[in-house]
């Protein structure tokens, strides 16, 4: 099928874009790199008056590395995120997860930003977010806000955000020195949205286990943090193998999967909870 | 703003001038127009193939700017200012590309209407990795879908493109 007609707004500064959203408030939706949007209005799922496309706007394209956080704007693309060499020096995570984002063809052309605006639980990099404790930069009518990570999504593809607000860019959090991570999932084909996966965020000191924390994609509701620093700390590398039972029963009270046609909700918090612990392994192996 | 953007007219024709395979192109379209069917049904470039219309089977996948992308996932109005290659791009009858050239001797496809996605895809591919290994080959190709020839002769393909392409690039040097 065919998308319904809309009226295309090609705003070149923020203040247009936003003054465009503002006038067309519920009518209208963002247009970043259209791969969730276009599919749904393709679907016809959704049949906005408006696309307020966001491409051309000017200052949202640049990955900066300031102070705590790595800063990717609103229009920097998934693959531009995962090319960065100086994100990836200071927050290899984000590399680490995005190569698990669909194929590079769609990489090239949705954007970081976008996938955590749209709040798909079963995408990568909200989970990566919350993970980070980011913050979601946001422009609106009244101004400028912003909003932590953790507060900003309320449910799946729903966001503390408002119909005439954009985000203009995320901050993902730098960890503390010594903090070494990984993700991990699992899914039908190379590329495909996954069935479970997992970030985790270990930080030592003196060879062992200081903090750590995970967050999940496919098998919670909403992205949030465990906190796996009570059944971790004070392991190190050869005897982690005994924190695993601990391990995995956090994660399976942790996780509330649904299943569906690839899995059921037993197989994905099964894997989950496997995943997490032969993640744990190789990152402390490292 | 002193007119309202909320009157405008969704069915208005806007003027899309793009270039497409190094030759200006340009007509009048909605603003719902799919760069896939902008190629296909107003500029008559039929090489790029609609399969899903939703990005996962990769049938539609052509270069912007030398990256691998969706035609169906943009309108025909976000091109404007990008350099479009289509698989009509990657080489003529009389004198194919690396990779098509690859596919013939490798029997990469067969009814051929997944090969355009997979042309370019490749394409693009080897100008970032010259030498795959054969896992690396099968993981560039995951993201485009084949219902006939069960992918071993594609994946083939794309290490023989690579041996052609570098042949190629030995002889002009
Ligand atoms: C075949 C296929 C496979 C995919 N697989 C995966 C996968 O495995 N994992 C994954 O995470 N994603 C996957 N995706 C989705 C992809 O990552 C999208 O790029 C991403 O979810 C949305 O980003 P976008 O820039 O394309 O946003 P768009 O599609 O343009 O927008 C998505 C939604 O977010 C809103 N929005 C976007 N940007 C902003 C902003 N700055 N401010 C306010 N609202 C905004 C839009 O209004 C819209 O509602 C896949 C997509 C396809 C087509
Ligand atoms: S037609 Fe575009 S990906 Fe299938
Ligand atoms: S050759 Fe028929 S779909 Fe690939």
């Amino acid at each position: 099928m065919k998308p319904a007609p809309f009226v295309h707004h090609a705003p070149r500064t923020l203040d247009e874009a936003v003054a465009v959203l503002a006038e067309v408030g519920h009518d209208g939706k963002v247009l970043a790199g259209g791969q969730s949007l276009i599919p749904m209005l393709s679907m016809r799922l959704a049949a906005p008056a408006h696309l307020v496309d966001i491409n051309g706007v000017a200052g949202l394209d640049s990955l900066t590395v300031d102070g705590g956080y790595v800063r990717v704007g609103a229009t920097v693309r998934h693959r531009g995120v995962e090319r960065s060499e100086e994100g990836y020096a200071v927050l290899p995570l984000l590399r680490q997860a995005l190569l698990n984002v669909a194929h590079p063809a769609i990489r090239n052309r949705g954007t970081t930003v976008g996938s955590i605006a749209h709040a798909d639980a079963a995408g990568e990099m909200p989970s990566i977010a919350v993970l980070t404790d980011a913050v979601i930069e946001v422009r609106g009518p009244q101004g400028s806000r912003e909003i932590a990570a953790g507060e900003f999504f309320t449910g799946p593809l729903e966001t503390e955000l408002a119909a005439d607000e954009l985000v203009t860019a995320v901050r993902f959090g730098r960890f503390a020195p010594g903090t070494r991570t990984g993700f991990v999932e699992s899914a039908r084909r190379s590329g495909d949205y996954a069935m479970a996966g997992v970030g985790v965020a270990l930080t030592a000191a003196e060879g062992t286990v200081t903090a750590a924390r995970a967050s999940f994609v496919s098998v919670t509701d909403v992205p949030d943090v465990l906190d796996l620093t009570p059944v971790l700390a004070g392991a190190s590398a050869g005897d982690i193998a005994s924190r695993s039972d601990d391990l995995v029963t956090a994660v399976r009270e942790h996780v509330a999967p649904e299943g569906d046609i690839h899995a059921t909700a037993d197989y994905r918090r099964m894997l989950a909870a496997e995943l997490t612990r032969r993640l744990v392994a190789e990152v402390m192996s490292r | 703003m002193n007119t309202s953007v909320a009157t405008h007219d969704a069915e208005a024709l806007v003027p899309v001038h793009v270039t497409v395979n190094g030759a200006p192109y340009g007509a009048s379209v909605p603003a719902r127009r799919l760069l896939s069917d902008f190629l296909r049904h107003d500029l008559r470039l039929t090489g790029t193939h609609v399969g899903c219309e939703h990005g996962v089977c990769g049938a539609c996948t052509i270069l912007l700017d030398g990256e691998p992308v969706r035609s169906c996932l943009m309108f025909a109005v976000q091109a404007v200012g990008h350099e479009v290659t289509t698989v009509e791009g990657c080489g003529t009858i009389e004198s194919m590309g690396p990779v098509q050239q690859a596919f013939t001797e490798c029997h990469g496809l067969q009814c051929g209407f997944c090969t355009p996605g997979f042309i370019t895809t490749i394409t693009a591919f080897l100008k970032e990795n010259p030498a795959p290994t054969q896992d690396e080959a099968r993981e560039a190709i995951s993201g485009n879908l084949c219902r006939c020839t069960g992918y071993q002769n594609i994946v083939k393909s794309v290490l023989r493109a690579a041996e052609i392409a570098g042949e190629q690039a030995g002889k002009t040097r």
